[in-house]
């Protein structure tokens, strides 16, 4: 299937801070954890034996608490950080062997990056910040502007062009840096907490524009949060990060069914499970379902919106639908069984903090 | 004090000690030969003072010549350092000359453009510059009233003389001085060794510049006060473009990479235009340096208000040098405003 391409990968990717990482990276390999690497020899492990795939077209969310490596590994990208060892591959390339004129090339077309503080240039207007990269390519102003204007105009932003920055509130800035990531054209969009500035609502609205847009224009997204709701309201392969390395990867639904350890149980236990949790996951896998049903429901519904359906009749079961042919059944019971959490830590506040 | 043999310098153990006793001559056992005039005027005091530790001579280099004939005195250091300095003179001539003669040319062409150029020309250009960088009426006004009040007090040569070392010479600061920051931001190891001499260049006292200058070139050439004046105002705007670049937000330098900018094309189209204000208030700090030295460069020939403040130094003359002291305050106040308000324009307009 072509959805299935694997636009990035990274393989065994180390990265140590400090004054000799490789002495460091060969204690890591060796076995020695993150806390002991800092008090024995002076050295941060920032990422470790990282090893994940990123398909095209689709949205890889990265997630983890501050100080879990995730802004480090997004940075490795597009090589903003160098590693300490591994490799990306990036469409069958190894980025890591690029000299700097291929990793211009790289950042100038086929990445581009959206970042927490929008980090827009103050002292040029909206289309200038938006036509940032044909810029850079050398264009003069008129040449881009109505690449810009068309992207300005896609993310909300109509007639502001001529603003700057700072006359805009922190959602424009942030819809001026989609707009310009958008403009650069490259297939590959980087998105470090893009959203983690802004506050809940306008959060809510840019999260609804990035889903919208990826609907419409399939591109490469790798996006970085440190919220669970907004992780499993974007992803499409969900990356969860622990002290530098991967605890658990896969698909969202999977990881909130099956979480692999109790840090994980205690990032899901306090989530909406009906709002985010679809049919497809908990229901029967089954082609024909005979006898009597509640109705029809789609693979993909919240269960959610099934309670809304079924008015909290637990007594009914509905026959899944995909694309028009029954895939499965699903009880309302074994959906109810599903809200709760197979797991539960005495004290999750206390697990996060010390995370 | 040490007349007799046995009575010995108070540092002679040094010399013993170190077993340089040969190399020094033979001070020891100064029966007959030579006398230093110590020596004589211990003689014709005609007493042999025994030195009592509350007494004991700093170990300067005259003490230890004392003790030693061969050790140096502190007075063939100085003129140890003159000869040495007059010796290099005339090899250091052959390339300091040529390379800063166009200084001398610059200037003497500032000097012979803004004094031959009539005042009724001179002092609306002047407000025309003056509204084209700060775009204040008010501003304007100040420079026709400042200028026209020392234009009838009769000090309309001297102003003019003065604000044409003074465009000249911190134009230069500038030409020099942002790609000498500049260099300084981009790297830590320029950025140590420029420190210490940017440092010593403030500290220096003005005065001090002119000594090795006065030696190098003859006092008639104009390069001689400029060279002065450059020296001791480059500081601030090579120091706040230094800090100016270094303090652009990273986060907008990241973005930069990460849209993968060429270093010229982050330096010219992020770095410089958002450390352009800092660069301004090193600009605004260096023509105030400038106007302060070149008061102090009247002493080596500076034509222009500091001749007058010199003059009212000299002779006594009270009024002329209030007169001319008001004159550079006034000048201060201009060049201060409408830089300033430059500065504020550019705040403005990139405001965050």
């Amino acid at each position: 299937m072509d959805d299935n391409k694997i636009k990035i990968s990274i393989r065994n990717l180390y990265k140590v801070f400090g004054d000799n990482p490789e002495v460091a990276l060969q204690q890591v390999k060796e076995g020695m954890s993150k806390s002991e690497l800092l008090e024995k020899h002076n050295h941060v492990l920032g990422l470790n034996d990282i090893n994940v795939d990123v398909l095209a077209g689709k949205t890889t969310v990265i997630m983890g608490l501050s100080g879990s490596g995730k802004s480090t590994l997004i940075r490795h990208l597009n090589r903003l950080i160098e590693p300490t060892a591994g490799e990306v591959w990036v469409e069958g390339e190894n980025i890591l062997e690029f000299n700097e004129a291929q990793l211009r090339q790289l950042r100038q077309h086929r990445m581009s990056m959206v970042f927490q503080k929008f980090a827009l240039l103050p002292h040029r207007t909206v289309l200038q910040n938006a036509g940032l990269a044909p810029s850079i390519d050398g264009q003069s102003e008129r040449k881009y502007a109505d690449e810009a204007r068309r992207w300005l105009d896609r993310v909300g932003l109509q007639g502001q062009s001529d603003q700057y920055p700072h006359q805009l509130s922190g959602g424009m800035q942030q819809r001026v840096g989609i707009a310009r990531a958008l403009t650069s054209n490259s297939d590959i969009m980087l998105m470090d907490e893009a959203f983690s500035a802004l506050d809940p609502l306008i959060r809510t609205d840019m999260q609804n524009l990035l889903n919208a847009l990826q609907t419409e224009l399939r591109k490469t997204v790798v996006f970085i949060t440190h919220d669970l709701d907004e992780a499993l309201k974007l992803a499409d392969h969900l990356v969860i990060l622990k002290d530098g390395f991967v605890v658990q990867q896969g698909e969202p639904q999977h990881i909130l069914l099956n979480p692999a350890d109790p840090y994980i149980e205690d990032f899901v236990s306090d989530i909406n499970r009906a709002r985010v949790l679809r049919v497809r996951s908990v229901m029967k896998k089954t082609p024909d379902a005979p006898g009597e049903r509640a109705g029809e429901i789609d693979h993909d519904d919240t269960l959610e919106s099934v309670i809304a359906l079924s008015e909290g009749d637990t007594a009914l079961s509905y026959r899944v639908m995909k694309d028009g042919a029954p895939v499965g059944v699903l009880d309302m019971r074994k959906l109810v069984r599903a809200l709760v959490p197979s797991q539960q830590s005495d004290d999750p506040e206390s697990a996060r903090l010390g995370g | 004090m040490c007349l007799n043999e046995g009575c010995m310098a108070t540092y002679d153990f040094l010399f013993d000690w170190m077993g340089l006793r040969n190399w020094c001559g033979d001070s020891g056992d100064d029966g007959g030969g030579m006398t230093s005039m110590s020596q004589l005027l211990a003689e014709t005091s005609g007493e042999d003072v025994d030195v009592s530790p509350w007494e004991t001579p700093f170990p300067s280099m005259d003490a230890l010549h004392e003790a030693c004939p061969s050790f140096p005195q502190s007075r063939e250091l100085t003129s140890g350092l003159e000869e040495g300095f007059l010796s290099i003179k005339d090899s250091l001539k052959v390339v300091v000359d040529p390379l800063t003669q166009p200084l001398s040319w610059a200037l003497n062409e500032a000097l012979w453009i803004m004094q031959t150029v009539p005042w009724f020309i001179m002092i609306p250009l002047l407000m025309l510059i003056a509204w084209s960088v700060a775009r204040s009426l008010k501003l304007v006004g100040l420079v026709a009233i400042c200028f026209g009040f020392l234009g009838f007090v009769d000090y309309y040569v001297y102003t003019m003389q003065t604000l044409a070392i003074i465009f000249v010479c911190a134009l230069t600061c500038v030409l020099f001085g942002v790609p000498i920051g500049i260099a300084m931001s981009r790297s830590d190891r320029v950025q140590r060794t420029m420190i210490p001499i940017l440092d010593m260049l403030q500290t220096l006292p003005p005065f001090v510049y002119l000594i090795p200058l006065i030696f190098l070139f003859s006092v008639t050439e104009p390069k001689l006060y400029g060279i002065a004046i450059i020296l001791y105002a480059i500081v601030p705007v090579v120091r706040l473009t230094d800090l100016g670049i270094r303090l652009v937000d990273p986060d907008v330098t990241e973005a930069a990479d990460a849209f993968g900018m060429t270093k010229r094309q982050k330096l010219f189209n992020v770095q410089i235009p958002l450390a352009l204000p800092n660069i301004m208030a090193g600009v605004n700090q260096t023509i105030m340096m400038s106007l302060a030295m070149v008061v102090i460069a009247s002493l080596v020939s500076a034509p222009g208000l500091g001749v007058l403040v010199l003059r009212g130094i000299r002779s006594l003359e009270l009024g002329v040098g209030l007169l001319s002291g008001l004159g550079i305050v006034l000048l201060a106040i201009i060049l201060d405003r409408v830089t300033k308000a430059a500065l504020a324009r550019i705040n403005i307009s990139q405001s965050r």
